[in-house]
């Protein structure tokens, strides 16, 4: 593989001894976020996430059974009529899975949105305004990034009378927002020095503008990061909740199929078929999230890309891996790469 | 002129690979005498630094050598092309023989360990034969030599200002007492009074060590007043290399012309402030035949079609100076 | 200095955040799961514990909250927890006493290894960019996504059974008696190991793709090159130039994801059904015991914070710009 064409110009380090000034306002928006796609880690990673979202839509419409729906094949290993084998009470795990894929999308997403949305606001003022109001809204986010996320959820959500799916995504929502603000904040301060804020303060721009029009649009990246990354924890949380039955379990989620394996001593009955597949849902869902941060963080910094071709043959016929500190010779043949033109006919007299 | 004790011949320094690959170096010759001060100018983007880096393999990826020598003549013995040699002896070479003081040398120190410790590791490292108190006497007296107190030898990068930090840098660069010291823009960062009082200690050591020195600015200003001879680079390649005088006084490219017009001098007379018109070239489409000739005053017939190459001039000062540019044929391509 | 007790002022901060947090999330309970029980126990509770139950849920109606709260504080600083629902009588301070030790041994000690582990590979992958480490990129992103407790799953099903060396659940054999003796240690030792490798298994992951991260970030910081063009052997310009200093951010992160390791690790002594804090957690929320519920929280935060304040101190230790002279 050669290097892609617009790699190039970004493998340029943002700092080092060979920086490039840093100058104004990122121009190629539009070109950069499509590139963005062109991300190998990142397209991957959409690709399985629309799956999901696809589940998430269809499911209930195309499971072959009602979750709920119990018959007389008890503790069945997969087979023609049920893929993914039965539960206990005969229910098709299949069907769960499906169903379920809803409602933990469904979470992660509204948690998702509920916290990004904070941190935006949070993480954005801290660092844009700066002074009393930084220090009191980053003290805010540091107490709730220090304090354990999962524990605190769980106890709020068991004291909830009616656990659902909307109100445990506003509580893992409300509870996991300072990790994004506080990268959120750090951005925004150091986006705050560069010149085209700068600019547009001084032209009298109004706050929330500038903000709106001038910051935002280059914390895109970072936003949604933090996004993705509140989608992973929510749909973690979601599942433990249901899996150690704080939630109720009757809405079917993948923690809930999980909850009544663990439960029904689905390990001692030797029934994987019960818990495999939940669980390797999840883990492909966090991969499919984590891929497209990588995607995200490498098209932020450039440096984290695993470098195109690494391997080169140098001049000793050996070959070696491109690594900092020791440049591979291609060749070190005196000879030079232009050929010398032959002194053109014409020498112009009156030159000097 | 004395004995060289750098050559380089036809440099070829590439960023990436194949089609996509930026030209950032061009054949470059180029040679520096022993106890000389080299100069090199050019406007950023030049190839300066990359031409610093890739002589002694430095360069970041995807930077690659895709030709060229770079011979150097040891004080005693045969001379040997750098770019030949196995990894070992490469970290061998470094820094005993050349030493750098990099264009960030804000942050060239490692800022988790003391000034004292990245001063001694190099002894460490070259002389495991010295004793702990040797190495350390040695990191002392380089403090000295470049005017900072001793005491500072258990402070932190963080602790020092931008100044002594350079001067740390260039003390560490002399620790080894190396041939050659090249100076990638070291005093960029600094202000104009401690930049002189930087460069005026700098040559004071030159004299008395007699090192060799590569001066890297984009400020021909500052190499007029110290440096020997002076090489001009553009788009990559040298495009005039003169005695520093010879470059002030009668300059033979445009270019060298525009960019003496670009900064006052700051001895001898006032020049017009005339810069040079348009922008660098971008390495990736380079302009046909004189990459200058968009930006040049001068430009006629040949330029546009063919390149013209770094040889010496039919001037009464030809041996001692080369220039590539069309208006001045060449008798006999340098290099 | 001035630093350390900035920290530790926050830290007192969030003490007292989360235990005032603590103090009314149980007036959010709907009904009234304490009047319950103290009608249920009617004559075995003593007046005392009734006290210490209507301080806990706010059910003296004739108080302010602000009264309260008051009594609230006094009552914990007493190491007044209340009474477990599940384990009547017992105190909870005496049910956490009792569990704690188990947690902080486990999770403490498998998070420190899964530490020190993770960022030594992360340290080559990151040091070694397309090599053999890289290779272990996609792994290692996968499994980071694994619910722990899933991971614990398997394992059971995979390496527990009748025959196993491994056993499936539990702290220690049922015939044994908690003591620092040569037949309690190999054997707690022993039921530790498997929650032990879950939990390194599924963290793990996050610090060597950290510290990879930091390593080719800090790879191309001008010190390094400097490093390289001084001479300095590969293995001295790796260690003590690039990973020393991407150690750094990697401390930091390790003290501000200790709240969700903790989190995920509390999980898997469920599964193991394992003596500890996360285990007591399990069955509280089974019998909606929250007197147990808000002291394991009080605690999993209080220790999480305690944490905290080591990792501050070891990156004060780490980074001489933190540290101000005099
Ligand atoms: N790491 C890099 N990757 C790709 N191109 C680079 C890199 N560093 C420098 N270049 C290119 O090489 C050219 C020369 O850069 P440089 O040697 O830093 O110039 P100077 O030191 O004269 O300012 C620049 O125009 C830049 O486009
Ligand atoms: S060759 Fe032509 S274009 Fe180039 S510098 Fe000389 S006169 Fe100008
Ligand atoms: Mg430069």
């Amino acid at each position: 593989m050669t290097i892609p064409t617009s790699s190039i110009e970004q493998v340029i380090p943002g700092q080092g001894s060979m920086a490039q000034p840093e100058s104004g306002k990122p121009a190629k928006a539009k070109r950069q976020r499509f590139r963005f796609v062109t991300n190998k880690k990142a397209a991957t990673g959409l690709i399985m996430l629309s799956i999901y979202v696809l589940f998430a839509i269809i499911g209930p419409w195309i499971a072959p059974y009602e979750p709920d729906a119990r018959s007389n094949d008890l503790i069945q290993s997969p087979s023609g009529a049920h893929w993914l084998g039965t539960t206990h009470l005969g229910q098709d795990v299949f069907s769960q899975l499906l169903v379920g894929t809803r409602s933990v999308m469904f979470v992660g997403f509204v948690a998702g949105i509920v916290a990004t949305v904070l941190s935006v606001i949070i993480g954005v003022t801290a660092g844009y305004l700066g002074g009393k109001t930084d220090e009191g809204l980053s003290a805010l986010s540091n107490v709730f990034l220090v304090i354990p996320a999962l524990p605190l959820i769980i106890i709020i959500t068991s004291t909830l009378e009616s656990a659902e799916d909307w109100l445990i995504a506003l509580v893992i929502g409300l509870t996991s927002w300072s990790w994004n603000a506080r990268v959120l904040r750090a951005q925004t301060l150091s986006l705050r020095r560069r010149d085209f804020v700068d600019a547009a303060r001084a032209t009298g721009e109004k706050t929330w503008r500038v903000i709106v029009f001038e910051l935002m649009p280059n914390l895109t990246a970072v936003i949604a990061s933090g996004f993705v990354g509140t989608v992973i924890f929510a749909v973690l949380s979601e599942i433990t909740l249901a899996f150690i039955g704080v939630t109720s379990s009757t809405t079917w989620n993948w923690g809930t199929i999980l909850f009544w394996a663990q439960g029904q001593q689905a390990l001692a009955q030797e029934a994987w078929w019960w818990f495999i597949p939940a669980g390797l849902a999840i883990a492909l869902l966090g991969t499919a999230l984590s891929l497209i941060n990588f995607g995200i963080d490498e098209f932020v910094s450039p440096r984290l890309r695993s470098v195109g071709k690494t391997k080169i043959k140098t001049v000793d016929g050996r070959t070696v891996r491109m690594r900092i500190g020791f440049t591979p010779v291609l060749s070190n043949s005196p000879a030079p790469h232009t050929q010398a033109s032959p002194t053109p006919v014409v020498r112009k007299e009156v030159t000097q | 002129m004395s004995k060289p004790v750098l050559e380089i011949r036809n440099l070829n320094v590439e960023y990436g690979l194949g089609d996509q690959a930026v030209r950032a170096v061009r054949d470059v010759n180029l040679t520096l005498h022993r106890g000389e001060v080299l100069g090199l100018a050019g406007e950023s983007g030049s190839g300066k630094s990359t031409l610093a880096y890739g002589m002694t393999r430095l360069l970041p990826p995807p930077g690659v050598i895709t030709g060229g020598q770079v011979l150097y003549h040891p004080e005693q013995g045969e001379a040997y092309d750098v770019l030949g040699l196995s990894d070992r002896d490469l970290r061998a070479f470094r820094w005993a023989e050349t030493a750098i003081v990099f264009q960030g040398a804000m942050n060239s120190l490692n800022p988790v360990h003391k000034i004292s410790t990245q001063l001694t590791d190099v002894l460490r490292a070259h002389r495991p034969e010295m004793s702990e108190a040797a190495c350390n006497d040695r990191a002392r007296e380089m403090l000295k030599l470049v005017g900072i107190a001793a005491d500072r030898m258990d402070a932190y990068p963080h602790q020092l200002s931008g100044g002594m930090r350079q001067r740390v840098m260039i003390g560490m660069a002399l620790i080894l007492q190396p041939q050659v010291v090249i100076m990638d823009e070291p005093t960029t960062a600094l202000d104009v009074v401690m930049q002189r009082q930087i460069l005026s200690q700098l040559i004071e050591l030159r004299e008395r060590l007699g090192f060799s020195v590569v001066f890297i600015t984009h400020d021909l200003s500052l190499l007029v007043e110290f440096s020997n001879r002076i090489a001009i680079m553009y788009g990559g390649r040298i495009v005039e290399e003169a005695p520093a005088a010879a470059i002030y006084r009668d300059s033979l490219h445009p270019y060298s012309k525009g960019l003496l017009g670009s900064f006052p001098a700051l001895r001898g007379p006032r020049r017009e402030l005339t810069g040079i018109p348009g922008s660098p070239p971008d390495l990736k489409g380079m302009p046909s035949g004189c990459s200058f000739h968009p930006r040049c005053p001068k430009a006629f017939d040949p330029c546009s079609g063919n390149i013209p190459v770094l040889g010496r001039p039919d001037t009464p000062d030809g041996p001692t100076r080369s220039v590539a540019c069309w208006l001045h044929p060449t008798e006999q391509p340098v290099g | 200095m001035k630093y350390l007790l900035q920290r530790i002022a926050f830290y007192l901060f969030t003490a007292w955040a989360a235990i005032t947090l603590n103090f009314f999330i149980p007036r959010m309970v709907p009904g009234d799961p304490v009047q319950a029980l103290i009608t249920k126990y009617q004559g075995q509770l003593s007046s005392q514990a009734i006290d210490s139950l209507y301080v806990l849920f706010g059910l003296d109606k004739d108080k302010s909250v602000w009264e309260e709260y008051v009594d609230y504080w006094s009552q914990l600083l007493h190491g007044d927890l209340g009474l477990s629902f599940t384990f009547f009588p017992t105190p909870v301070s005496e049910i956490i006493s009792t569990s704690l030790p188990w947690t902080l041994l486990l999770v403490g000690i498998t998070t420190i290894i899964s530490f020190f582990l993770g960022t030594g590979l992360g340290v080559l992958a990151g040091w070694r960019r397309g090599s053999w480490a890289d290779g272990l990129l996609p792994v290692t992103t996968f499994l980071s996504s694994v619910p722990y407790f899933w991971l614990g799953i398997i394992a059971i099903y995979l390496l527990t059974g009748p025959d196993s060396f491994f056993p499936s659940s539990g702290g220690f054999d049922n015939g044994l008696v908690p003591a620092w003796d040569q037949y309690f240690i190999p054997n707690a030792l022993k039921h530790s190991l498997l929650p032990a490798l879950t939990i390194l298994i599924s963290s793990v992951s996050g610090w060597i793709l950290s510290m990879r991260n930091m390593m080719v970030t800090v790879a191309s910081e001008d010190y390094i090159t400097v490093a390289h063009a001084k001479g300095l052997s590969d293995r001295r310009v790796a260690m003590s130039y690039a990973a020393r200093n991407a150690l750094l951010p990697n401390v930091s992160g390790f003290a501000l994801s200790l709240g969700f390791i903790v989190g995920g690790t509390l999980l898997v002594e469920i599964v193991f059904s394992y003596p500890g804090i996360g285990f007591q957690l399990f069955q509280a929320l089974g019998a909606q015991d929250y007197p147990l519920m808000q002291g394991v929280f009080l605690i999993i935060t209080i220790s999480v914070l305690v944490a905290n304040l080591i990792a501050d101190v070891a990156y004060l230790l780490l980074d001489p710009r933190t540290r101000k002279e005099g």
